[in-house]
C-alpha cells in the first residue's frame, strides 16, 4: 500500500505478462493425457481455473494437466537431423512397417 | 429426502398446504426470486464479454454467465409452469417490469471495474452454494434436478471467484486498494441475501424452499477465512439496503433491463 507509483509507472512486459502454462487433457479413463494449448496464469490453481474455462468446458474431459512451460525441456530445430533423421533409413524398425492382424483393437 | 432433513429446515406441512391457490402463489414468488438472481446476475456478466482483462478470463466470466442464465431459464419454465397462465421463461424473462423482478439488489449492482465485478460475484457464490446444498433436498421433483445441476455449476463459480478475491486483495497496491474500495461498497448489499419474509416461509414450509437465516454462520466463515487470506478488511456493518425480493430495486436495474429486454421488445416472438 505504500507504493503510490504503481499507477503512475507505465507497466513493462515483464510485469503484465503472466507465466505461460501449458494444458493436457484426458478424454476418458484410461486414454493419455494430450496436448491442448496453453494459458496464461499466476499459480498453480489459476492456470487449472484457465485450462477448465478455455479447454475443459465443452466436451468429455476427465482429468486436467497444467505444467509450467519453464519446465518443459525441449529439443531445438537444429538437433532435429541428429535426434530424428537415423531411424528413417531402415522401414523395418517402424511399426508401420507390419499389419496390423484383424480384429485387434486399441493399437 | 425427509429421512436426511438438514437442520434449519421446516418439514411437513405438505399435505394441508401444497395444492393451496395461496401456497402456490407463494411457490410462483419463490421461483421468480431464485430464477431473477441468477438472470440478473448472469446478464451483468455477459456485459464482459470482449471486455475481461485477459482472454482466459473473458472466456471465464461468459462461461460463468451462460451457466447462470441456463439455471434462469429452468427455473423461469418452471415457475411458468407452477402459475399456469401460459408465461414461458422467455414471457418471464423479457416482459415483466422492473418492479415485478425479484432479484436481491446486490446483483443488479453496476460492474464497476473487475474487482467489483469479483467481489459482488463472492458475496454471491458463497451464498448460493448453500442455498442449492439444501435445495437439492426440495420435495419438488424439477426443483431438486435443478438445483443438482446448479448445485455443481456454483461450486466451480465460488471457486473460481474467491480465487481472485485472494490474487486481487493480496496482489498490487492498486489491485489491492480497487478490491478493498468493491468491498466496502458491495458489503451492505450482502445481508438482503440472509432476510426472510412469508414467501420463503411458506416454501420452506411446503418442503421447497430453503431457510436462509441458518446459513449466514457457514457464509461469515467463509467470508472471515477468504477476505483474511486476501488481507481485506471486512465493513462493520450499518446501513443495509433491502427491498429486491418486493420489487424494490436500484436505479441501475431499470437500465439493465432496457438493455437486456429492447430485442425481444422490439421483435415480440422472434426466434432464430
Amino acid at each position: 500500500m505504500s507504493d503510490q507509483t504503481t499507477t503512475a509507472t507505465p507497466p513493462n512486459a515483464a510485469e503484465t505478462q503472466w507465466d505461460l502454462w501449458e494444458v493436457f487433457t484426458q478424454e476418458g479413463e484410461g486414454a493419455p493425457h494430450e496436448h491442448a494449448g496453453s494459458v496464461h496464469a499466476t499459480t498453480a490453481e489459476h492456470a487449472m481455473q484457465n485450462a477448465r474455462d478455455v479447454y475443459a468446458r465443452r466436451g468429455k474431459v476427465v482429468s486436467l494437466w497444467v505444467v509450467p512451460m519453464a519446465s518443459i525441456v525441449a529439443s531445438a530445430p537444429s538437433d532435429a537431423g541428429p535426434l530424428f533423421d537415423p531411424g528413417n533409413d531402415k522401414a523395418y524398425r517402424h511399426p508401420q512397417f507390419y499389419k496390423t492382424p484383424r480384429g485387434v483393437r486399441g493399437l | 429426502m425427509s429421512a436426511a432433513t438438514p437442520e434449519g429446515w421446516v418439514a411437513g406441512a405438505r399435505s394441508t398446504t401444497a395444492t393451496s391457490g395461496v401456497a402456490e402463489n407463494a411457490f410462483f414468488e419463490y421461483l421468480l426470486r431464485l430464477a431473477d438472481d441468477r438472470l440478473v446476475l448472469g446478464h451483468r456478466l455477459s456485459e464482459w464479454c470482449g471486455h475481461g482483462p485477459i482472454l482466459e478470463e473473458d472466456i471465464a466470466l461468459a462461461n460463468i454467465a451462460l451457466d447462470l442464465i441456463g439455471q434462469a431459464s429452468m427455473l423461469l419454465k418452471l415457475a411458468g409452469e407452477v402459475e399456469g397462465k401460459g408465461r414461458t421463461e422467455d414471457t418471464l424473462a423479457y416482459f415483466r417490469d422492473t418492479v415485478e423482478f425479484r432479484n436481491v439488489q446486490l446483483v443488479e449492482m453496476p460492474n464497476g471495474d473487475f474487482a467489483a465485478t469479483i467481489v459482488r460475484q463472492f458475496l454471491f457464490d458463497a451464498w448460493d452454494v448453500l442455498v442449492l446444498e439444501k435445495l437439492l433436498g426440495a420435495k419438488h421433483e424439477s426443483l431438486a434436478g435443478i438445483a443438482a445441476k446448479a448445485h455443481k455449476e456454483a461450486k466451480y463459480h465460488l471457486r473460481h471467484s474467491a480465487e481472485w478475491v485472494r490474487m486481487l486483495g493480496d496482489g498490487t497496491a492498486e489491485s489491492h486498494a480497487r478490491a478493498q474500495r468493491a468491498l466496502d461498497e458491495l458489503w451492505p448489499y450482502s445481508t438482503e441475501l440472509f432476510l426472510t419474509d412469508d414467501t420463503d416461509r411458506a416454501a420452506v414450509a411446503a418442503g421447497n424452499g430453503v431457510d436462509v437465516e441458518p446459513l449466514r454462520g457457514p457464509w461469515r466463515q467463509t467470508m472471515d477465512r477468504v477476505f483474511a487470506e486476501a488481507t481485506l478488511t471486512v465493513p462493520k456493518d450499518g446501513f443495509t439496503p433491502r427491498g429486491g425480493r418486493t420489487g424494490r430495486h436500484t436505479e441501475h436495474l431499470g437500465r439493465m433491463l432496457a438493455d437486456m429486454q429492447s430485442l425481444a421488445r422490439a421483435h415480440p416472438g422472434a426466434s432464430w
